[in-house]
């Protein structure tokens, strides 16, 4: 079975500015993968090609095996733009029955209505789009890339504008569409949340792939901690196997333990060791 | 099929909301009413005039073609000002509100997109510029007994005239952010209508330069001599002085007519179109 996504030295120049520098990324199926990447990186460019909206300068993406923006391969995938907007008369049923008529679905009202619950609008089913908070606009927006089950989601920074229940409930959702085999591709600024549930991260710098790995094997260890009455000692390069034998030695030295620590670098010193601090 | 209904509803749920055809209802009953009470009048007055005993004008057909001109103009630029207010935002307007990506996302494909604006504001531009062209004819020739030679034919060339409108103003869409796209498409609706004035003016001075010109700008600008060729039909059989006089005013003219600007219209609708097609399918949005 091809991969969800797979993206083969992926170039994007718009006029002078090179946004993307010759990419290659797959998610697999059922897989949830993180990008991440400073402000201008060129994240959203890789998924507008992939959805279709824009044209590579070279490189190819396919999307089930069918070239990024043909019929076939929109049709597999939901999207949620990373600026979007629905037309302010449209309700929240009406929104995402305009979107089940453009992508075939035959979900009916059964489907919107269990979207609405899932995204926690259940309320709002009648509300006009222009009447919703931008937050509310946003979980609609994430209902919406779900009508008509597609196989692989695309979410531009999909809790930008959440609070952190609404934040809480698109983690939520991202799990349990893994558990149904969904494949994602999750663009966001929120390291916390991608560390918590993405099986892969990709970072992206200046158009390029920086660092690709599961969260876990990303995150190098960092040493060990003893807290001791001669204050706190690192142990550079230790790992946990070593904590034992470093507290033994300690306590054979006389020393009193007060407190031993495995230190593991965090997604957050990954990402700032791969970017190098930079922000554009 | 269905993705171009979707489209199609889309289209006229928008311009439903956002209270165009209420607008634009709201001026053509405006706009009737002001003609009708130019017809009552100066049918009123005819009655009293008589042209002097040697010039041989028919003063009711001076009149009446003059009103239905008049009507016709009108016509025309209600139409056009709906036409372009229903499209001129179609693609790069949408696209900046970020109202386009979703939809383009969707596996409709862009091309079925843009026929079904196209087919959409076309379906309202016809019905609206019919309505209001045989609105026009029924005040003249109910107050002032008069009917034009040729009753059908002019109401569907300013209806294909809209037509060409509305394909230039999508084609404008994709390359031209909205107010810019606006203001091309009433300038060269504007050029338009100074050529067909300069041609009526070449044609009194006899000067075939400017009637040259004039014949240029009508086949650059099908528009314009669609309209045209509306007036020329609406006196066809008016001969004399009275179609001389007719010929020289304002609603005079169409020195390029007949089936070869109706069929040049259409090929520059589909070349217009493919052109549209074309760009938009490059776009990134
Ligand atoms: N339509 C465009 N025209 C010109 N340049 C563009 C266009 N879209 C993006 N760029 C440029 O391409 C580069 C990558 O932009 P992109 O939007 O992909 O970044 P991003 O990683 O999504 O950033 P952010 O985190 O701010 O969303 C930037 O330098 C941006 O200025
Ligand atoms: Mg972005």
């Amino acid at each position: 079975m091809p991969d969800a996504l797979a993206v083969r030295g992926l170039a994007k120049r718009y006029g002078s500015v090179q946004a993307l520098k010759g990419v290659d990324l797959e998610v697999g199926e059922g897989e949830l993968v993180g990008l991440l990447g400073p402000n201008g990186a060129g994240k959203s460019t890789l998924v507008k090609i992939a959805v279709g909206l824009v044209r590579p300068t070279a490189g190819e993406a396919t999307v089930a095996g069918a070239r990024a923006g043909s019929r076939a391969a929109r049709a597999e995938l939901g999207y949620l733009a990373e600026m979007f907007r629905f037309p302010g008369w449209y309700t929240a049923d009406e929104v995402l029955e305009l979107h089940q008529r453009l992508s075939g679905s035959r979900g009916g009202a059964a489907e919107r209505k269990r979207l609405l619950e899932l995204v926690a609008l259940a309320d709002a089913t009648d509300r006009r789009v222009d009447g919703m908070s931008k937050g509310m606009q946003q979980r609609l927006g994430v209902a919406q890339s779900l009508v008509g089950e597609p196989r692989l989601l695309m979410l531009d920074e999909p809790t930008s504008a959440l609070d952190p229940v609404g934040r809480r409930t698109v983690r939520l959702l991202l799990e349990e569409l893994r558990g149904r085999g969904v494949s994602v591709l999750l663009n966001s600024h929120l390291l916390s949340e991608v560390e918590l549930v993405c099986d892969r991260v990709a970072i992206l710098l200046g158009g390029q792939l920086v660092a690709v790995g599961s969260p876990h094997d990303l995150s190098r260890p960092r040493g060990v901690e003893l807290e001791t009455d001669e204050g706190i000692h690192r142990v550079e390069g230790a790992t946990r196997e070593d904590a034992p034998r470093l507290v033994a030695e300690a306590v054979a030295a006389g020393r009193q333990v007060y407190g031993v620590s495995v230190l593991t670098s965090t997604l957050e010193d990954v990402y700032l060791e791969a970017v190098g601090g930079e922000t554009s | 099929m269905t993705a171009v209904w979707v489209i199609v509803g889309y289209g006229f749920r928008e311009a439903v909301r956002r209270k165009m055809f209420a607008v634009v209802i709201v001026l053509t009953v405006a706009f009737l009413f002001l003609f009708w009470l130019a017809n009552h009048y100066v049918f009123k007055d005819l009655s009293t005039i008589t042209p002097p005993r040697d010039v041989n004008v028919d003063t009711r057909t001076f009149a009446g073609a003059f009103l239905v001109g008049l009507s016709m103009f009108a016509t025309l630029f209600l139409g056009v000002v709906l036409a372009v207010f229903l499209t001129l935002g179609a693609v790069t307007g949408d696209a900046e509100r970020g109202l386009l990506q979703p939809l383009v996302a969707r596996p409709i494909g862009r091309s079925t997109l843009l026929v079904a604006r196209f087919l959409g504001a076309g379906a309202v531009c016809t019905a609206y510029v019919l309505t209001v062209y045989f609105a026009g004819l029924l005040i003249t020739g109910l107050t002032g007994h008069w009917w034009p030679d040729q009753v059908a034919w002019p109401g569907v060339e300013l209806a294909g005239g809209v037509l060409v409108v509305i394909a230039l103003s999508l084609l404008g869409s994709v390359v031209l952010s909205s107010t810019a796209n606006g203001i091309a498409i009433f300038m060269l609706f504007g050029a338009g209508l100074v050529a067909g004035l300069l041609g009526s003016i070449g044609h009194a001075l006899n000067s075939h330069t400017i009637e040259h010109a004039s014949a240029v700008a009508s086949w650059a600008l099908p528009f314009e001599a669609l309209y045209q060729d509306g007036l020329r039909m609406i006196t066809e059989h008016a001969s004399g002085l009275t179609g001389f006089l007719l010929q020289l005013g304002p609603f005079g003219g169409a020195y390029v007519h007949g089936w070869g600007i109706r069929l040049w219209a259409v090929v520059y609708v589909l070349i217009v179109g493919t052109i549209a097609l074309v760009s938009f399918a490059r776009k990134n949005l």
